[in-house]
């Protein structure tokens, strides 16, 4: 492998790592908030209790964000200069932004919220913990901003005697119809693997708790609550989701005919369920299930009369454009991340109706199956969102910085032309190191992770505590400091 | 006065941030063990206790204190793209073990209370002090390196590095300077936000590090005075020897807010020495000063530089206003007595 294939797997292996905690963080840290302010506004005490289980997850899942999002920070540096260089004058603005606007935010907040239960008046310590869902929320913003910029470059022109990209305006960069659509399917989402969360959990609890009174005052309401937020979200996931689908042939076409394995321009082109394949290219695709109509409806919203370009048809315009080269994603993996990506999101759906359902008019379902039913759907919006960046990605290649079909042509770059000329085996070393080292923490957070969930609410969280002033003589214990 | 040296002066000023912030942060994650040790000696208390006191003087900080390097490294991006490639890419290794052990140290201090068992707090300490040691080293490393040159090549990537070119005995010393400071510098935090026995040991601990901090840090701050220094950074050299002095008398006399007060100055000229000395360049090239990276080279468009410092100006002041009301909130002292017992969960569930 050569440094450009390292450098990718780097990439890849570390963003995709970050990327299993920052959903969970951006959805739980509203979901959390939610139960404390019905705790605040109701004064039930379960809430109380709910909110401090989750709490301590949520924690646990936030350190683990924020130690791995500083490589993110300084990756496209170190392995991506040639790539820094060129789309810089863009592409750095939103990430300063996410840090002053975002980052701060959150970690400010957040220490005070951990530290502040005692510290600091309710309502103060309810705003802290909203300012975190909405800094979380913020860094996802001005992060897809920027991606953004990689699928569907706008808002700035190719300046010839610096030989980069240079930004002219700022409001066109964050007001990207790609950024737009992007964001809410990310923070979708995420909302859908928090809610899921919350809802198997609990729903796991609700079983294990059979005949407790807490199976019906505390693990239903939140299994309720949880399959409504994992509801919505997937409805949002489809709608945003189909949105930037219709953006997608239009701006990447080639990504869109890699994700249907579609290799000649039809007519009327039929969804392709399963394709088998021999040789991962054009010549060895054998389609097997096909549906009519979809694919038509998800490119333009009509289901006749389109026509969509094949990835053989568009390799050779992109050849007379863009000169000689190879511009086909991973067929396979493109092929394959779409669907998993869709699949793995009919599960947590599934789940969310099947809880709400069994849950419905006052009931408390105690059956086995649910339990397990739950356990296994934790994990799949997790892989959804994998697959779905995996897609969005790999789908993109050969490019770092893919041309706007209405835009500056001449902002446009290769993989190969962003990565910094380093020897492979310095890469070697840090992919090495961040794989070990990733593998390691992997073990302990799902160990942590679990042993919290398997514990339950602690019996010291059963009662509220009050705010007292900072000048009270005594130091306040606090079951969240360290 | 140019966008371009507002956004030089703004990068340096967020790493003044940093490493003043972070710099105590550093200082107590590298005094945790030591101090934890013998003041739970003095005090007849169990180790744990103290170690946690300690801990919990940074507790409700660290996090926001850290987001000072993020922002830094993200303005860097965004107002000298070629400044952030070359140096991230070109100080590739040292770079890469700074992030690997602030990771370590991340997920120690937040994951450390939550099993309660010896032989995980033991690691966890490792990461802590890990995690504070090593970067606290090498962040020393990493700019005196800057400050000296690195080859840069034509194409404003650097090319053929050595291992002279990191280590060698000025990027050394820079390491030792940093280290020594930050050592200083959080046992004067600590003195300052714990009381009893560790506020004692605190105390002490100061008093003696105050000694290789004014050595290796005033010998590092006259080596890069005479090598890379500009008239005006000798006032800078000078404000930080003198803080260091008045520093190590307010400890000796047990004045804590002085000293924190003094050696925060200390940190601060120093960020000033090294930046007015790299000033107007950014990179310095040791191959040919025509390719050095310099503010005006390496910098993005002034309507970049425009959008930012918009950006700065309206959301910095409520940042700085809400990062100080935390300071304020937390502003009691810590006394180990008053550390709850640990409220982790056992290893494996006890059924």
């Amino acid at each position: 492998m050569d440094v450009v294939d390292v450098s990718r797997w780097q990439f890849g292996i570390t963003t995709v790592y970050h990327f299993i905690f920052v959903p969970l963080t951006i959805g739980l840290a509203p979901m959390v908030a939610v139960m404390q302010t019905l705790w605040v506004v109701t004064g039930n005490p379960h809430w109380y209790r709910m909110t401090r289980f989750f709490g301590k997850i949520f924690l646990i899942n936030f350190a683990i964000g924020v130690a791995t999002g500083i490589v993110q920070e300084f990756q496209f540096g170190m392995n991506w200069s040639e790539y820094s260089r060129f789309v810089g004058d863009v592409f750095g603005a939103p990430l300063a932004m996410e840090g002053l606007v975002a980052f701060f935010l959150e970690s400010t907040f957040i220490g005070l919220w951990i530290f502040g239960w005692k510290r600091i008046p309710k309502l103060a310590h309810l705003a802290s913990i909203w300012l975190v869902a909405l800094g979380v929320n913020f860094s996802a913003f001005f992060i897809i901003a920027a991606n953004s910029f990689m699928q569907h470059p706008v808002g700035a022109r190719f300046n010839p005697v610096t030989g980069r990209a240079e930004l002219e305006s700022f409001v066109a960069l964050f007001s990207n119809n790609t950024a737009v659509a992007a964001f809410w399917h990310a923070v979708a989402a995420s909302f859908l693997t928090a809610g899921t969360f919350v809802a198997a959990v609990s729903a796991w609890w609700m079983v294990r708790s059979k005949g407790l009174p807490d199976a019906r005052a505390m693990f239903r309401p939140a299994t309720i609550l949880g399959s409504w937020f994992a509801l919505v979200a997937a409805v949002a996931i489809f709608i945003t989701g189909d949105v930037q689908g219709k953006l997608m042939f239009h701006q990447q076409p080639m990504k869109m005919a890699a994700a249907e394995s579609l290799c000649h321009t039809e007519l009327n082109p039929k969804f392709s369920i399963l394709t088998v394949g021999t040789h991962n290219n054009c010549d060895g695709i054998t389609r097997v299930i096909e549906v009519p109509y979809v694919l038509p409806f998800l490119a333009e919203g009509r289901f006749s009369d389109v026509t969509l370009e094949g990835v053989e048809d568009l390799q050779e315009s992109y050849q007379e454009k863009f000169g000689p080269g190879w511009y086909v994603p991973n067929l396979f993996v493109t092929y394959w991340s779409f669907r998993a990506m869709i699949g793995f999101m009919a599960i947590p759906m599934l789940f969310a109706l099947t809880a709400l359902w069994l849950t419905r008019r006052g009931r408390v379902p105690d059956r086995k199956w649910l339990s397990r039913f739950a356990v296994w759907t934790i994990p799949t919006p997790f892989l959804a969102s994998a697959a779905g960046w995996v897609f969005t990605e790999m789908g993109r290649q050969p490019w770092i910085v893919a041309p706007n079909p209405d835009g500056d042509q001449l902002i446009r770059l290769t993989v190969r032309e962003g990565v910094t000329p380093h020897g492979a085996e310095v890469v070697w070393v840090s992919l090495i190191g961040f794989t070990l080292a990733y593998a390691a923490l992997a073990v302990v957070w799902s160990y942590l992770l679990r042993r919290y969930v398997v514990n339950g609410p602690q019996d010291h969280d059963s009662e509220p505590v009050t705010p007292t002033p900072p000048d009270d003589a005594d130091v306040a214990p606090l079951s969240f400091a360290y | 006065m140019h966008l371009q040296e507002f956004w030089f002066i703004a990068v340096a000023a967020l790493f003044l941030g940093f490493f003043v912030l972070e710099g105590f942060d550093f200082g107590v994650g590298m005094l945790m063990e030591w101090v934890g040790r013998r003041s739970a000696d003095a005090a007849g208390g169990t180790v744990d206790s103290h170690r946690r006191a300690v801990l919990n003087s940074i507790g409700p900080v660290w996090d926001g204190n850290e987001v000072w390097l993020i922002t830094a490294a993200g303005a860097m991006f965004a107002a000298f793209p070629n400044w952030y490639a070359t140096v991230f890419s070109g100080l590739y290794l040292p770079l890469l073990v700074i992030l690997l052990s602030m990771i370590a140290r991340v997920v120690a201090i937040e994951w450390r209370g939550k099993i309660d068992d010896p032989r995980w707090r033991t690691w966890c300490d490792i990461g802590i002090a890990a995690g504070s040691w090593l970067p606290a080293l090498l962040w020393g490393v990493v700019f005196a390196a800057l400050v000296r040159g690195l080859p840069v090549g034509p194409d404003k990537n650097v090319v053929g590095l050595t291992v002279a070119d990191v280590l060698n005995p000025y990027t050394l010393l820079g390491g030792a300077a940093t280290c020594s400071l930050f050592l200083f510098h959080g046992a004067v935090f600590l003195a300052l936000k714990t009381g009893g026995t560790v506020r004692a040991d605190a105390v002490k601990f100061a008093k003696v590090l105050s000694i290789p901090a004014i050595v290796v840090v005033g010998g590092f701050g006259l080596w890069t005075q005479r090598d890379y220094g500009k008239p005006w950074t000798a006032a800078v050299l000078a404000v930080a020897v003198l803080a260091l002095l008045v520093a190590a008398v307010a400890v000796a006399r047990d004045r804590e807010g002085w000293a924190f007060l003094s050696t925060t100055v200390v940190v601060a000229s120093l960020v000033i020495l090294i930046f007015g000395s790299l000033y107007p360049n950014l990179v310095p090239s040791t191959i040919d000063p025509a390719y050095s990276i310099t503010v005006a080279n390496g910098s993005s468009t002034p309507y970049t530089l425009k959008v930012m410092s918009w950006a700065a100006g309206i959301v910095s002041p409520v940042v700085l206003a809400y990062q100080a009301w935390t300071y304020w909130i937390f502003r009691k002292r810590i006394f180990a007595e008053s550390i709850p017992p640990s409220i982790g969960l056992s290893p494996r569930r006890v059924s």
